[in-house]
């Protein structure tokens, strides 16, 4: 698919999905669209994901991987970089924290590229890294953020969150850090799909489809709580009462709120089954969790076939006999046997 | 089905689940009962109509303290074209005279903290509303 029928597409899609969410909210399907579809979508995500997992989990892997970045173990007088390449499990605890906290493996990124001379130019480039950890975070922190709307008590650790993400108290209500950081990273991570060439030719509509999904995602969020204001109150309600299983639609909630939820929905369900469930994917990245032990360790196939063998001993037991009779010579002497 | 580490695999599934399911088991058991915002009864309408003020007085307080305090701009008209002061204290706590029974309860279902009373004095509590509250309170301290 080219860069037009990928993008559009994609638009499209996000597009439909506004109007079949506007369209049910404006045609009393509250019901489905604000209790059976979140349902369906919360199970949808879980069991997805396990499946995924345990999917996974049976391919077994057969030998380590170095793709190292650093000295493998050797002689005691080399010195050996064991976070970069870790022998033991703890370095790989050390080197799979890096990945899925920091996400070392793109803070690497290089370009190469011909600048004016006949040299090639590689240079460290920061950017999607920049934008990558922005993202993740700032969505981290909304996530964490609306279990405001799912419990009661709201635990202090989720309002403590809620303050540091307000903390510079302007607008009211008051601007949320995170929900500008998302919007600025996951704008420049389409952008960066559109410009650069590279990563335009190998941009499918599953890579455009959850960015703008996102992006979507974060409008009516934002739209919800600066601009259109809705009645928090009545969705608290109703949030309230899914996850204590007594489901009930508040009157009065506005349309904008059933096309967030409707797009979250989406968002979840479609989640186990596409790239996004790198989530659960990046634990199970055998370059980064297995230790470089290749050299201490015997690592058996753990496809081997069980090979059926019969020894050359066994086929002189079986033969021995006959074979003295024919003059062959054998190991062991026919008197040796009766004794 | 055979599973490869399979210890980590089920342990990380079950890590996942948990953490995912937490609203479902942390409301457990517990009653969410709902805010129950007292409203007056002498009175029938707001500044704004209900749904405009119950979404957006956060804004309204906001635009009238900058136009009271930078322009020195007093007088609202409400929408039924009744004139009020932009004030929180004379105006809005003239109807709604318990802050317990009013600002509170939906403030605290979504543990919203406004700095209104970082400024202002906080209004004592109405006598007859107190009594009330306080018979609620034991409610609250479950």
């Amino acid at each position: 698919m080219n860069i037009i029928s990928s993008f559009l597409l994609s638009f499209l899609a996000g597009i439909a999905l506004i109007v079949i969410a506007w369209a049910g909210a404006l045609t009393n399907l509250q019901g489905l669209f604000g209790v059976v579809l979140p349902y369906i979508a919360i199970t949808t995500f879980v069991a997805g994901v396990v499946y995924r997992v345990l999917n996974w989990a049976q391919s077994p892997v057969p030998f380590r991987i170095p793709t190292t970045c650093g000295q493998e173990k050797s002689f005691p007088w080399i010195k050996a970089n064991c976070i970069e390449n870790p022998s033991s499990t703890l370095g790989v605890v050390i080197r799979m924290a890096f990945e899925v906290l920091t996400f070392r493996s793109l803070f690497r990124g290089t370009t190469v590229e011909l600048r004016g001379g006949p040299k090639l130019d590689y240079r460290s480039t920061k950017w999607l890294w920049m934008a990558a950890l922005g993202f993740h975070y700032s969505f981290l922190m909304i996530f964490f953020r609306h279990f405001r709307f799912f419990t009661e008590p709201i635990p202090a650790l989720v309002h403590l969150a809620e303050n540091m993400d307000s903390f510079f108290e302007v607008t009211v209500p008051a601007l949320y850090i995170s929900d500008g950081l998302l919007m600025a990273c996951v704008t420049y991570l389409l952008i960066r799909r559109v410009i650069i060439p590279q990563v335009r030719y190998i941009s499918l509509p599953a890579d455009y489809f959850p960015l703008f999904l996102i992006l979507a995602i974060g409008t009516t969020g934002i739209l919800m709580r600066y601009i259109l204001k809705v009645d928090v109150v009545s969705i608290k309600e109703l949030a309230m009462g899914l996850v204590t299983f007594h489901p009930a639609v508040p009157k009065g909630i506005g349309s904008l709120f059933y096309i967030h939820l409707f797009l979250v929905c989406v968002l979840i369900i479609y989640f186990p089954f596409s790239k996004l469930v790198h989530l659960g994917g990046v634990f199970l990245s055998p370059t980064r969790n297995l230790a470089n032990n290749n050299r201490q360790v015997r690592h058996v196939n753990p496809w081997n076939y069980p090979v059926k063998v019969h020894t050359y001993a066994e086929y002189e037991d079986d033969f021995r006999e006959k074979m003295i009779e024919a003059g062959l010579p054998v190991e062991k002497e026919l008197s040796d046997e009766k004794e | 089905m055979k599973l490869y580490d399979s210890g980590k695999i089920i342990t990380g599934i079950v890590i996942f689940v948990i953490l995912m399911t937490f609203p479902f088991w942390f409301n457990m058991g517990r009653a969410a009962p709902k805010p129950d915002p007292k409203l007056p009864k002498n009175v029938k309408n707001c500044v704004l109509p209900k749904d405009t003020i119950k979404t957006s007085h956060m804004q309204i307080l906001n635009n009238w303290r900058d136009e009271v305090v930078r322009d020195n701009k007093r007088s609202f008209v409400a929408f039924d074209g009744k004139h009020f002061d932009k004030s929180l204290s004379n105006t809005c706590m003239k109807c709604h005279s318990s802050k317990k029974q009013f600002c509170d309860q939906c403030h605290n279902y979504l543990k919203v903290t406004p700095y209104c009373w970082d400024c202002h004095i906080e209004p004592k509590e109405p006598k007859e509303s107190k009594e009330t509250a306080e018979a609620k309170e034991p409610k609250e301290t479950k």
